[in-house]
């Protein structure tokens, strides 16, 4: 963490697909930086066959298979990592693993399926990416690699409730197998333990019990499942499934924060204040060529970029057990410890979060990545305030895909014209979206998110709708900044200026700089 | 007098149909309208004919257009030359009293024994003999010769045609007596039923009316309004009251939203051109009357369903294949008449004074201008939408007349 002088130089924040240079207020300001990349583990194959060798409070991976079993493998989407991973993925590596044990112990039904929930379909070259060319070769061509279908009418199973009410409903495969094996990709501490399978191969009628608004304001936050109902519901599904005799097999991983490399956005990795002429000369050259690129050109640049990370741990076993260590593995990498609340927080948003891979970060994600996540992005307490003024830039156009976001556009057309209420917003729409006859042969059959997916991004700001006293855009689409509900700026300055309104003059304020990704442990 | 007249000059319509194509004001300054004062007041036609002296008279779509060349030529052999254009009119008679015009000029108004069959029956905006009688040509007060118009200090009119005005309307409320007449005859045509979803296209004086109209008799399961301007929303919602609650929501948007309502599949993104809904709306009232709007009209009606024209189109180029292929009916809806409300004939012009009273309409009126200033007072009409505003309309009472209240200087 780095308090602000008057020596300080400008900071960058990410600003989408572009970058702005800012200068902080002196005396006031603090930015708190990630951590630097733990190093990797030396031979990442060799761990994660040692992991499900002689993994935590469970039999052996191969002891747990037969030859004629029913194998369900089941692994993160591209949500999992931001930005997407050089070759080989991680998950490809598990799988292969994985695949080299039933092979040897001569399993011939294994299914593998991406786990998206209600997340968009992976496309071909997306999941060879993921899984390797090997493996989607030998499995894909005979329809047994594929997307999770959370709305195919055959395809899903209801497990049972919760003392909570909470149906438990997963992959009829993944119900009806021996194993489920669950390969993770745990980037941030939100992922893993129950939450993989009870969400990842659920549909809407499990998924609701806890993606809604109530859960969500009682989550403080996401990111810390010792104080987080999301956990804590998923936790509740995950003992019905393992009550009812559904055997898990988690292998759970961590990446390191090593996003840009060596290469020409290494820069963006560097504090500015260890900035050489060099480095500042290599970061004015890329934002010039990023601001003269059309929108279009600027995006297949960055989400073509493959981060460098390295494999900082990886462990396997029962699922809870599993969790625990993982979770510790996240912290390591990614707290910084904050002392005390800010009146103002600062985020700079990147061109991607986890639902526009690929695509483009629409104003509901927008929303999501800065309310949600960023926000989120806590142990303890919020950064900033109760009553206290978000500042973010992004364009935050009035942009969609039309492919993988439809039902977004109708959200932000209809739902959001209306209210931005989290609570209306669900009692009055979710249902509608949720049914939506064409949203679902869109989800099956096309690459479009759910229908109620933007309803979860909305939710997933409720904790900090209700905890700010405002929101500021600095450099967004004015009517689409103020149809999300949230103030616009046009300069840094200008959105201090509409803070100081909201908190008092000479607010103090945290600019967390993400990414890489750090996750603030506040006292 | 003083009057806003229009000569049959075809060089000027023809250069306020260029000049239009680079906005309402060139269209207005290059057109045949103009201002004078030496015009001789018309005479008294025949037996029941009185004159008026108007206190307001509004802009009207079709006014627009004819003003800046737009109209169709099918109105050529049914106007007469040259006349003061002006059919939305409040106006005093000679015994004191305020009346609204009820503009067409049917067999009644022109002398015509026996009437024809449409008069006959009520129907007199399909009155057939538009140029027989003792009036020259002409459909309306407006675009008659021989009656003056609105736009004037005075006009004459048949006793048949007026209608005394209660006095708790003011000249606001009285002056959205004829066009909300004309809304309510083209919703009242669209047959709606109480589960039906309806589409309501555009959002200006007809569009507000329609919606008012639709809602307070005929109350559909589902209402969608299209309005280009974020202001409009507020209002289109007052005016359905509690009957219904519209989704409004910008042209551009209207295909999804027809969509969402209908339940409908899609095939490609809609909103995009080469998008096809599998259903639809069952009915769209179309309050533009333009190549867009139409169109779109036929792309978010379902197979089988209903296109009520209520705002006056011209000469539009436009692909009538969706109206083909998904069997789509297109009515007209053009005036007043008879209206049959719950078994019950009632004029038009009747239902017409009870929605402007009870939704107090005289509200739409945002502006209102002398006849000096003629061609701002157009621009503004045209350009009423952007700017926060709805009717426009001359305000016609002379300087030592005890007017009522005037919104000069309102928006």
């Amino acid at each position: 963490m780095l308090d602000v002088d008057r020596s300080t130089p400008p900071v960058l924040l990410h600003h989408g697909e572009q970058f702005r240079l800012e200068r902080l207020p002196a005396d006031r300001s603090r930015i708190v930086y990630p951590p630097e990349p733990l190093p990797g583990l030396d031979d990442p194959d060799a761990a994660i066959r040692r992991a499900i060798e002689e993994p935590i409070d469970s039999e052996p991976l191969r002891e747990l298979l037969f030859p004629d079993m029913r194998l369900t493998i089941a692994f993160d989407d591209i949500s999992l990592p931001l930005p997407k991973m050089r070759r080989p993925d991680i998950r490809q590596r598990v799988i292969e693993a994985v695949l080299d044990v039933a092979a040897d112990v001569g399993v011939d039904d294994i299914h593998l399926i991406a786990a998206l929930a209600l997340h968009r379909r992976m496309t071909e070259a997306e999941l060879r990416h993921s899984v390797g060319d090997r493996v989607y070769d030998a499995f894909a061509p005979r329809g047994q690699l594929y997307n999770h279908d959370a709305e195919d009418p055959d395809g899903m199973t209801v497990i049972g409730e919760t003392r909570h009410g909470e149906e438990v409903q997963i992959s009829t495969r993944a119900a009806t197998s021996d194993l489920i094996v669950y390969v993770n990709l745990n980037l941030v501490s939100m992922d893993g333990g129950w939450k993989s399978t009870a969400t990842g191969l659920s549909g809407y009628q499990g998924l609701r019990h806890h993606h809604n608004v109530a859960t969500m304001r009682a989550t403080r936050s996401f990111m810390d499942q010792d104080r987080s109902e999301l956990h804590r519901s998923n936790w509740r599904q995950g003992a019905v499934l393992r009550d009812a005799g559904i055997k898990v097999f988690q292998i759970e991983t961590t990446v390191n924060n090593d996003l840009f490399g060596d290469g020409p956005l290494a820069v963006l990795a560097k504090r500015e204040w260890e900035w050489t002429p060099r480095d500042r000369a290599t970061f004015m050259g890329v934002k010039a060529g990023l601001d003269r690129m059309t929108p279009g050109g600027r995006r297949r640049i960055l989400h073509s970029w493959e981060a460098p990370y390295a494999l900082t741990s990886v462990q396997a076993g029962e699922v809870e057990a599993v969790h625990r260590i993982t979770t510790e593995h996240v912290y390591d990498q990614q707290l910084v410890a904050v002392e005390g609340q800010t009146d103002v927080v600062l985020y700079g948003l990147p061109y991607v979060g986890p639902y526009n891979v690929n695509s483009i970060m629409n104003p509901i994600l927008v929303m999501c990545l800065g309310l949600g996540y960023f926000f989120n992005m806590y142990r303890g307490r919020p950064v900033v305030r109760e009553g206290g003024v978000l500042i973010m830039t992004h364009p935050t156009t009035d942009e969609f895909h039309p492919v993988h976001h439809p039902s977004y556009i109708d959200f932000f057309e209809q739902v959001l014209a209306e209210t931005t209420d989290p609570i209306e917003i669900e009692r009055r729409y979710e249902v509608g979206y949720a049914e939506d006859e064409w949203y679902r042969h869109l989800y099956r059959t096309s690459y479009a998110y759910h229908g109620v997916h933007p309803f979860y991004m909305w939710y997933w700001g409720s904790h900090a709708l209700e905890h700010l006293g405002g929101v500021v855009v600095v450099g967004g689409d004015p009517a689409t900044v103020r149809r999300l509900g949230f103030r616009p700026a046009s300069t840094l300055a200008d959105a201090l200026e509409i803070a100081s309104d909201l908190v008092g003059p000479s607010p103090s304020i945290t600019y967390v700089k993400n990414p890489p990704i750090g996750m603030a442990d506040v006292t | 007098m003083k009057a806003l007249v229009i000569d049959r000059d075809l060089p000027r319509f023809g250069a306020a149909r260029l000049a239009a194509g680079l906005g309402a004001s060139p269209g207005t300054r290059a057109g045949p309208l103009r201002l004078r004062d030496d015009v001789e007041p018309p005479g008294l036609p025949g037996p029941d004919w009185i004159r008026l002296r108007p206190r307001t008279s509004g802009i009207c779509g079709s006014d627009l257009a004819t003003v800046q060349g737009r109209s169709s030529r099918w109105f050529e052999p049914i106007v007469s030359f040259p006349f003061v254009p002006g059919h939305e009119i409040v106006a005093d008679d000679p015994d004191g009293r305020r009346v609204v015009v009820e503009p067409v000029l049917g067999c009644v108004a022109r002398g015509v024994t026996p009437v024809c069959p449409a008069c006959a029956e009520g129907r007199i905006g399909n009155c057939g003999l538009l140029g027989h009688g003792h009036l020259a040509a002409g459909l309306q007060t407006g675009y008659c010769c021989d009656t003056g118009g609105g736009w004037s200090e005075e006009l004459v009119a048949h006793r048949s045609q007026l209608h005394e005005v209660p006095d708790e309307l003011d000249d606001h409320d009285a002056l959205m007596v004829e066009p909300t007449a004309c809304a309510l005859h083209g919703a009242l045509a669209a047959e709606i039923g109480p589960g039906d979803t309806v589409a309501v296209l555009g959002a200006g004086t007809l569009g507000y009316l329609a919606v008012a109209a639709v809602a307070r008799w005929s109350a559909p399961l589902r209402l969608l309004v299209s309005a280009r301007h974020p202001h409009q929303r507020d209002l289109v919602r007052s005016l359905a009251g509690d009957a219904v609650t519209p989704e409004v929501c910008g042209p551009d948007a209207l295909d999804r939203a027809a969509r969402r309502a209908t339940a409908s599949q899609a095939v490609g993104a809609p909103g995009h051109s080469g998008a096809r809904l599998s259903g639809g709306v069952d009915v769209t009232i179309d309050c533009v009357g333009s190549t867009e709007s139409i169109t779109q009209a036929l792309a978010v009606t379902r197979p089988g369903g209903r296109v009520i024209m209520v705002g006056m189109p011209g000469v539009e180029t436009l692909d009538l294949t969706p109206l083909w292929q998904r069997e789509i009916a297109v009515r007209g809806a053009y005036a007043y008449g008879i209206e049959t409300v719950a078994g019950q004939r009632i004029r038009t012009f009747d239902l017409a004074f009870e929605l402007v009273a009870s939704h107090r309409l005289g509200r739409l009126v945002s502006a209102t201008y002398p006849l000096e200033r003629h061609r701002d007072a157009l621009d503004h009409a045209a350009n009423a939408g952007r700017r926060g505003g709805t009717k426009v309309a001359f305000d016609l009472h002379a300087p030592d007349h005890p007017a009522g209240r005037t919104l000069k200087g309102r928006r």
